[in-house]
């Protein structure tokens, strides 16, 4: 085993809290080949006769177990993991059985977030699959009498090439598996001429199941002797009950009794809200008998949260100073010249994370172990809240993943899974806990809501001078006891702007928290981003330049930018810094294929078209975004195409990695378009799709065109970086095809003509 | 006591007439490849088609189904042939997450029966009732139009 620590500095107030594991962006934590530790649950690659690696083993009969330890809510991570080890295995496809790791911290740290499975895990499976191969080498040419140098690998076979003796991997594996596995850092891995499926087109594993029905999400799982429960939780956060009378859902055919759970206190962690859990036979009693509650709820303060009132206080509190969290040069001083000096306030709601698959989980509580069924981004997290929520070790709970029908960051927090196993060590039987939409909605982490204000000096040359940033939120940081917004939060986007403007300050402050806040696909990213690159197209307009033009100057040639000599301890996603630099030549070479790939300065702006770019690095990830909008008389926009320029290094599955790009523009516009939460008197006043809109297939963008930059750099995050940029760029589009520059989201609240 | 046909078996049900067909299929006959979704009617993961009219499942009561015909996505694929939505959705690698598919599925074979060469225009109202959080409507699109062909 190996921990390798990053910098924790801002973050190190979370050891008492909850493990590292099971916090974004923490400390990478890798294993080493195969770990000493004892498993949770045995997997089949376990108990295979060849066995080198936690995440692989090999049977006599030839089928390779590959682990993929990292969930799957729609990146393809399962199948992308399983085929880096399969190549450098040299492995036949078709006798690779995937299988889906329990949460068990042998297999390094599991929180599927950050968009760094790949990042962090691509060498481990290397080794993996490396291993094995030296193995099955090694037993091959003892056998053949040969030296090991003259054999070589190949389609689940090792090849003497002089002699034309060969043999299948299946038959190696008895003498394979009495040989030492080889050290990680003795195995050499294929170069890249002789990769077979990383870089190459594959379908993923369960694409046949989803097509046929038969693909299994959290909410297909059903156990022997399982009851249902539907929980009414409190309507504000921390509200506790006055009155419960449940006799009237009592009555109700198929429930059998309710459960009144504790009511969460802070910080919230991920443990279960609290509430009246009603228990009966199927979905649909329970559901019915939960609207036949009568509950008279004390709410607490938070229901003093309003959303008008909040947005205003945040709007007017950006524009005063605030911490500085990044200084260069003297921002102050460039203003104070005079010159051409502009300055916005951007404002975005709240959001909801609102995966197609709500919240479940079944747990089954007996002699003092539990086993969960979840479909969570992080099993670990699934360990540790359960087992605090039942007060029992970590060890004795063994949670399963199960598909995730979309993540987005709200299954890393397994509040579900928790209440699931306190109602079954209560009731003493399975459990499976269903949340339902207006549940999902209402009680989500959300993402949270954000004022961003820019001040910025440009020269008579149109070269900017001076840039001012700060941002005003509620942080992700008071989920976890946190009395301001953590590190992390500030180094999305507020300050890492990669642009070479002579003066920069960034300047942050937390605000009130009345909710849940959570990590949402891009995180801080989002609200940074759009205000940022929306306000570098107000200083392009300023400066009477083309954007495009403007944004490369503002680059220059580009160069790694060193943070921390601008006072910036930049947690760099959980990346070392001297791998995964922060290189605005990079930054640069997205935005020229930007403009050569899309229709940027091929048609003038105007009458109802408009073309909008934006481009941002995220999650070690460099993207930019063409988007092109069309708004009609009546003020309705539409989005015919967006163009997706990628540099995320090295692209494991690309047609898996374009459709991380594709998405992200979907959402990322409708984001921007169309999504708001808001809450009165602290309940929130959305509850399903009709008050909480998403991008449909009418409004969604027609066209997302994607390109990979092929800089050859390591891999890094295709799963969200997409969505921030898009989200920018669709504002200035906007601005392009209406003179209307929409500095509030959503944008449909905006009348555009 | 209703009787009605699902996937090709008669069934009798004789349980709360308010329940939704979605539960029924789900809880009690575990056939499993509908999704819920929203429990309103407004995202179209429990599309299944009843007498061969798409409908969303979360909505359709029991009570109405007497004699009537169900099909869900568990039974599409006859005798182990896929329906050519079900093939075109594989060849455009459409799903993402997949938790929506089922119902996406389902809609646009509904679409295809009643409009065999649908237009861009004919697919934004067939499909639009369908969310897909992952965003994958342009694939959905470019399946539907190759399914279309493949039938032509």
């Amino acid at each position: 085993m190996n921990i390798e620590n990053i910098s924790l500095s801002r973050r190190t107030f979370l050891g008492g809290v909850l493990s590292t594991g099971a916090f974004v962006i923490a400390s990478r934590f890798v294993p080493g080949t195969l770990s000493a530790q004892e498993a949770v649950f045995n997997t089949k690659a376990d108990t295979a006769m060849l066995h080198p690696s936690v995440y692989l083993g090999i049977e006599p009969n030839g089928t390779v177990f590959i682990v993929t330890h990292r969930s799957e809510m729609g990146t393809g991570i399962r199948t992308s993991l399983p085929l880096v080890a399969a190549d450098e295995l040299d492995a036949d496809w078709s006798r690779c059985r995937i299988e889906q790791g329990v949460g068990d911290t042998r297999y390094g740290d599991q929180n599927t977030d950050g968009s760094r499975s790949i990042r962090d895990f691509y060498d481990a499976f290397r080794v993996a699959g490396a291993s094995a191969k030296s193995m099955l080498v090694s037993a091959a040419a003892a056998q053949w009498n040969v030296p090991a140098s003259e054999c070589t690998t190949a389609n689940h076979e090792v090849v003497h090439a002089k002699s034309g003796k060969k043999l299948g991997y299946g038959a190696l594996v008895p003498a394979a598996a009495k040989l030492p596995v080889p050290k990680a850092a003795d195995v050499t891995f294929k170069p890249k001429s002789a990769w077979k499926f990383v870089g190459k087109e594959r379908k993923i594993y369960d694409l046949d199941n989803i097509a046929t029905g038969k693909a299994e999400f959290g909410l297909d799982v059903y156990r022997d002797g399982m009851v249902f429960a539907s929980i009414e939780h409190p309507p504000v956060l921390g509200g506790v009950i006055r009155t419960l009378d449940d006799k009237a859902a009592l009555a109700v055919k198929g429930v059998s009794q309710t459960v009144t759970l504790d009511t969460i206190k802070p910080p919230v962690q991920f443990a279960p809200l609290g509430g009246v859990a009603v228990v009966g036979n199927s979905t649909w009693a329970v559901m019915q008998g939960r609207r036949k509650l009568k509950i008279d709820w004390n709410d607490g303060p938070h229901a003093s949260f309003t959303s008008e009132p909040f947005k205003a206080a945040m709007m007017a509190r950006v524009q005063t100073p605030l911490k500085v969290a990044r200084n260069l040069g003297n921002v102050d001083a460039e203003f104070a010249k005079g010159g051409k000096v502009i300055e916005a306030v951007y404002y975005t709601p709240m959001a909801a994370h609102a995966s197609m698959e709500p919240p479940a989980a079944v747990a089954d509580f007996r002699n003092g172990k539990v086993e969960v069924w979840t479909p969570t981004q992080n099993p670990q997290a699934v360990q540790e809240t359960v087992a605090a929520a039942v007060g029992i070790d970590k060890k004795n709970v063994i949670c399963h993943v199960t598909l995730l029908g979309g993540g987005f960051g709200r299954k890393s927090k397994p509040d579900f899974a928790a209440e699931a196993a306190v109602l079954s060590k209560k009731l003493g039987k399975p459990v499976k806990v269903i949340w339902t939409r207006e549940d999902d909605i209402h009680f989500d982490f959300y993402h949270t809501t954000a004022a961003v204000y820019h001040k910025a000096a440009v020269d008579a040359k149109g070269k900017p001078t001076a840039w001012l940033q700060r941002s005003v939120f509620p942080p992700i940081g008071s989920t976890f006891g946190a009395p301001g917004p953590l590190g992390f939060e500030l180094d999305m986007g507020l300050v890492d702007t990669a642009y070479d403007v002579p003066n920069i300050r960034a300047e942050n402050s937390g605000a009130d928290v009345h909710v849940r806040i959570g990590w949402f696909r891009a995180v801080a990213n989002n609200y940074h981003a759009f205000a940022a690159h929306g306000f570098a197209d107000e200083m392009a307009h300023a400066a009477n330049r083309d954007t495009l033009e403007f944004l490369l100057d503002m680059i220059g040639p580009g160069h790694v930018i060193d943070l921390k000599a601008q006072g910036v301890d930049y947690a760099n996603y959980g990346a070392p810094i001297e791998k995964y630099p922060v290189d605005s030549r990079r930054l640069r070479r997205v935005l020229e294929v930007a403009g050569e790939k899309s229709n940027w300065g091929k048609r003038k702006p105007g009458n109802g078209w408009g073309i909008g770019i934006a481009a941002h690095r995220s999650f070690n990830t460099y993207v930019a975004s063409v988007v092109e909008v069309e708004v009609d008389a009546q003020g309705r926009v539409r989005i015919p195409r967006i163009d997706q320029v990628v540099d995320a290094g090295t692209y494991i599955n690309p047609d898996r990695v374009r459709s991380q790009f594709e998405g992200a523009a979907v959402m990322g516009a409708g984001l921007a378009m169309l999504g708001e939460i808001t809450a009165t008197n602290g309940r929130i006043d959305q509850n399903n799709f009709d008050g909480f809109k998403v991008a449909r297939m009418n409004d969604a963008v027609r066209q997302v065109n994607v390109h990979f930059v092929e800089s050859g750099n390591l891999p890094t995050g295709v799963g969200e970086p997409g969505v921030p940029p898009v989200m920018a760029a669709l504002g200035n589009a906007i601005f392009a095809a209406t003179g209307k520059r929409v500095r509030e989201l959503p944008i449909s609240k905006t009348k555009l003509v | 006591m209703v009787n009605l046909t699902v996937n090709g078996k008669p069934h009798t049900y004789d349980g709360d007439p308010d329940m939704p067909l979605l539960w029924y299929v789900r809880d009690d006959l575990r056939l499993t490849g509908t999704r819920f979704g929203c429990g309103a009617g407004l995202c179209g993961a429990c599309t299944v088609h009843v007498n061969g009219q798409a409908v969303r499942s979360c909505q359709t009561k029991m009570s109405t189904l007497e004699t009537k015909t169900v099909l869900t996505i568990d039974a599409l694929a006859a005798n182990g042939t896929m329906h050519p939505v079900q093939r075109a959705w594989i060849a455009h690698n459409v799903p993402q997450c997949g938790y929506c598919q089922s119902g996406q599925i389902m809609s646009a074979v509904a679409l295809l029966k009643a409009t065999p060469a649908p237009t861009d225009a004919d697919i934004d109202r067939a499909m639009t009732g369908n969310i897909c959080r992952c965003g994958t409507y342009q694939r959905i699109r470019a399946a539907i139009h190759t399914a279309a062909k493949e039938r032509a």
